[in-house]
């Protein structure tokens, strides 16, 4: 059965089946990285288009990888210097590279839906990488996966994830994921941060709370999100010291969750501000695995978007 | 528009004019620019232009009393002769324009060049809303008795209002002295900061930035509390809450000169329409909930909103193609509003026709000191003759622009024929030169 969607654009429009789908075709591509040689020729000849309209190492370096191991061609346009400066419309952009008869588009933008509008307008298969607020789907199927490895399911885990939701496209492709596989969010942060919405807008398997303490009891993975330092400046907490003293997941906090509960970061992380280093450094993280998986999922998507067969 | 045109007897249509209410079948003769006379079977003199309105209603000149035109300084998105070609094609004999141009109308020469374009291109007639601000800055008051005497009919700040409450007070005020209504868009900047759409769930999931409701109504509430204190004309215009409406509803009990309008778009359509980063439906105030929408209905429907505006806002499809945050806010109406009026209140909430008919007529015309809004025997003759019953489908614009949210929606209702001082302007969906 092939996999029916043309893009990849947020886990809100992937079914429970879909995201298992994707999880399963990771497994044996991360099989490969013990190898000698790491490369299967599964998309030889296909062209990744990689449009980046924000900074970002961790996720392109994976994208790049993903499409290197699968044998197609990886190119990353620098758009600091290209057409954007110009004032070239992304439409216009993604057109021009249309013409070019690119197979892929992965794309990071600050601004919500625009992989939904690039999607609209091209034939090529679109990979959200990061939209705005929006969604980041590949992070989310990458924790997913990562969760899956650590706790064997996903069905009943309780998931705190703390910081700052509102502004957070981790958290919203989070939610969608793990709501839709059957464990239960708890969203925690300060009020300012974590908006009343995000439970009526997510549904019944969804709370809220502004207490990490009540956030993390019987909790089987704390996500701690990253802080947008620059956040302080639109009146959203009073200081980088009060945000670590009420939110950073240190070890005194962490002691609140299960013994086994293991600690996940999107990257890259405030050490000192969201998370203190002995608990990202400590026996609980698994947030390099994450990185590690991130590229097996990566592919996994790339393949079954190209119509792989399982 | 200057008047060169012969008599005219609209021959047996259903006259409905709210002001004197006649709800009737009758003629109308129009003769050099004036209504010359309302009656059964009158026999036209040889000569006569006969247009035949059985099955049709005969009503005043439609009036909008919020659009942008666009000139000067945006003519890709629309001029002055597109913009009431529109208007013509929509059933309007008038329409009051905004200063939100570049630059904005702030003084008397802006004020006289949109008059002057009006009268040597427009289908319509052009009322000027001269801004409150210089530059619409919320700094300095504008030459506000200048510019009245120009030919201004109303002020507002729209799109960029007032924030500072003492100098709005002085504004109310001053514009009092010369009986000059204020228009005002109610928006708290600080609140609404870089918004795109109702704050909400539907936000929440797209990662956009939300409008919070309370942006809109803590202004109304301050606007009638200045209101209050100064007794002068306030209109707030296209509304969109629920408190909104309540909060006028209660003002006008307690007697305050305060009129309201919206628009048709917040009585048809919910924010549900922004699903998938849908730019058309992407405007300021940004569409609310269904509460919200039953509300302004209700509010039609009791006579709290005195008036229907389309906030007819031109963008290029270039623009309106870009990402929701960054695609300008606005939607066409012109076009679409006798249509979406007939077929969402009158047809669907049970609106009588008068009261409808009024919303675009009397009640702007009062709002602002428009002549016409009303046939009177010996007023000016502009009329519109609307074909209730006529089924069609939003599909092409005569406006230069194309975004509206309503393209592929069939529509009952529609304007047939524009007369504008006595001269045809638009007949059986044809512009006439």
């Amino acid at each position: 059965m092939p996999f029916k969607h043309k893009d990849l654009l947020g886990i809100e429009g992937l079914s429970p089946e879909d995201i298992e789908r994707i999880l399963h075709t990771a497994a044996p591509f991360k099989t490969l990285f013990t190898r000698s040689i790491k490369k299967v020729p599964t998309l030889r000849g296909k062209t990744v288009a990689l449009l980046f309209y924000e900074p970002s190492t961790r996720t392109r370096t994976s994208f790049e990888l993903a499409a290197a191991r699968l044998s197609a061609d990886a190119m990353s346009l620098n758009v600091d210097s290209s057409s954007i400066k110009k004032g070239e419309s992304l439409v216009d952009t993604a057109l021009n590279l249309e013409a070019m008869k690119v197979d892929f588009m992965v794309v990071r933008h600050s601004v919500s839906g625009a992989p939904e509008l690039l999607a609209k307008s091209v034939q090529a298969h679109v990979i959200n990488a990061g939209d705005g607020n929006h969604e980041h789907p590949t992070q989310a199927l990458l924790d997913l996966f990562t969760m899956r490895e650590k706790k064997k399911k996903i069905q009943g885990l309780n998931v705190a994830i703390i910081g700052d939701i509102l502004h957070s496209r981790v958290a919203r492709s989070n939610i969608w994921a793990l709501t839709k596989m059957g464990a239960n969010v708890r969203l925690c942060g300060p009020a300012t941060l974590v908006p009343q919405e995000m439970r009526s807008a997510f549904g019944k398997s969804v709370s809220v709370t502004y207490q990490v303490k009540e956030a993390l009891d019987g909790a089987d993975v704390a996500y701690v999100l990253r802080l947008q330092t620059e956040r302080q400046l639109d009146h959203l907490f009073p200081s980088l010291r009060e945000y670590h003293e009420f939110y950073g997941l240190d070890a005194r906090k962490l002691a609140w969750a299960k013994k086994d509960c293991i600690v996940m970061h999107p990257g890259p992380m405030n050490r000192g501000v969201e998370i203190a280093s002995p608990v990202a450094d400590g026996p609980q993280s698994v947030i390099l695995d994450q990185v590690t998986n991130g590229i097996a999922v990566r592919m996994a998507v790339m393949y079954l978007l190209a119509g792989g067969k399982v | 528009m200057a008047n060169g045109a012969g008599p005219l007897l609209i021959r047996g249509g259903h006259v409905v004019d709210p002001r004197n209410k006649r709800d009737e079948i009758a003629d109308v003769l129009l003769v050099d620019g004036r209504i010359s006379e309302i009656g059964r079977s009158l026999r036209p003199a040889t000569g006569v232009e006969v247009y035949e309105a059985a099955g049709k209603l005969v009503t005043p000149g439609l009036i909008d009393m919020h659009v942008h035109l666009r000139e000067p300084g945006q003519e890709e998105k629309e001029t002055i002769a597109t913009g009431t070609a529109a208007a013509a094609m929509g059933g309007f004999t008038a329409v009051a324009c905004m200063p939100n141009t570049v630059p904005a109308l702030d003084n008397v020469s802006q004020i006289q060049f949109v008059l002057m374009k009006a009268r040597s291109e427009g289908h319509v007639r052009v009322y000027p809303v001269g801004a409150i601000t210089k530059g619409q800055e919320g700094k300095e008051l504008t030459e506000i008795g200048a510019m009245f005497r120009a030919g201004c009919v109303a002020l507002s700040d729209d799109g960029l209002p007032v924030a500072n409450s003492n100098l709005f007070r002085r504004a109310l005020e001053y514009a009092h002295t010369f009986n000059i209504p204020v228009i005002d868009h109610c928006e708290d900047a600080e609140l609404f900061k870089n918004g795109v759409m109702n704050e909400g769930d539907l936000s929440s999931r797209l990662g956009l930035k939300g409008i919070p409701r309370q942006a809109e109504y803590i202004v109304v509430a301050r606007n009638i509390a200045l209101c209050e204190l100064t007794h002068a004309r306030l209109h707030l215009t296209h509304l969109s809450t629920s408190e909104s409406v309540a909060l006028v509803r209660d003002a006008k009990k307690r007697g305050l000169p305060i009129t309201a309008d919206t628009c048709p778009h917040y009585f048809t359509l919910t924010e549900d329409a922004v699903a998938g980063y849908n730019t058309l439906a992407k405007m300021n105030p940004p569409l609310r909930r269904e509460e919200d929408r039953q509300a302004l209905i209700a509010g039609l429907l009791d006579g709290t909103m005195d008036t229907i505006a389309s906030d007819h806002a031109p963008h290029t499809f270039a623009q309106k193609s870009r990402e929701f945050s960054v695609a300008p806010f606005g939607i066409i109406g012109l076009e679409t509003t006798v249509g979406l009026l007939f077929t969402e209140m009158i047809q669907k909430h049970g609106m009588s026709v008068m009261a409808a008919i009024r919303t675009l007529t009397e009640a702007p015309a009062q709002a602002l000191n428009l002549p016409g809004g009303h046939l009177t025997v010996g007023s000016i003759a502009d009329v519109t003759v609307i074909d209730p019953k006529e089924r069609w489908e939003v599909k092409t614009f005569t406006s230069k622009s194309r975004n509206s949210p309503f393209v592929g929606r069939t529509l009952t209702g529609k304007a047939v024929l524009t007369v504008v001082d006595g001269k045809v302007v638009m007949r059986d969906g044809k512009l006439l030169d």
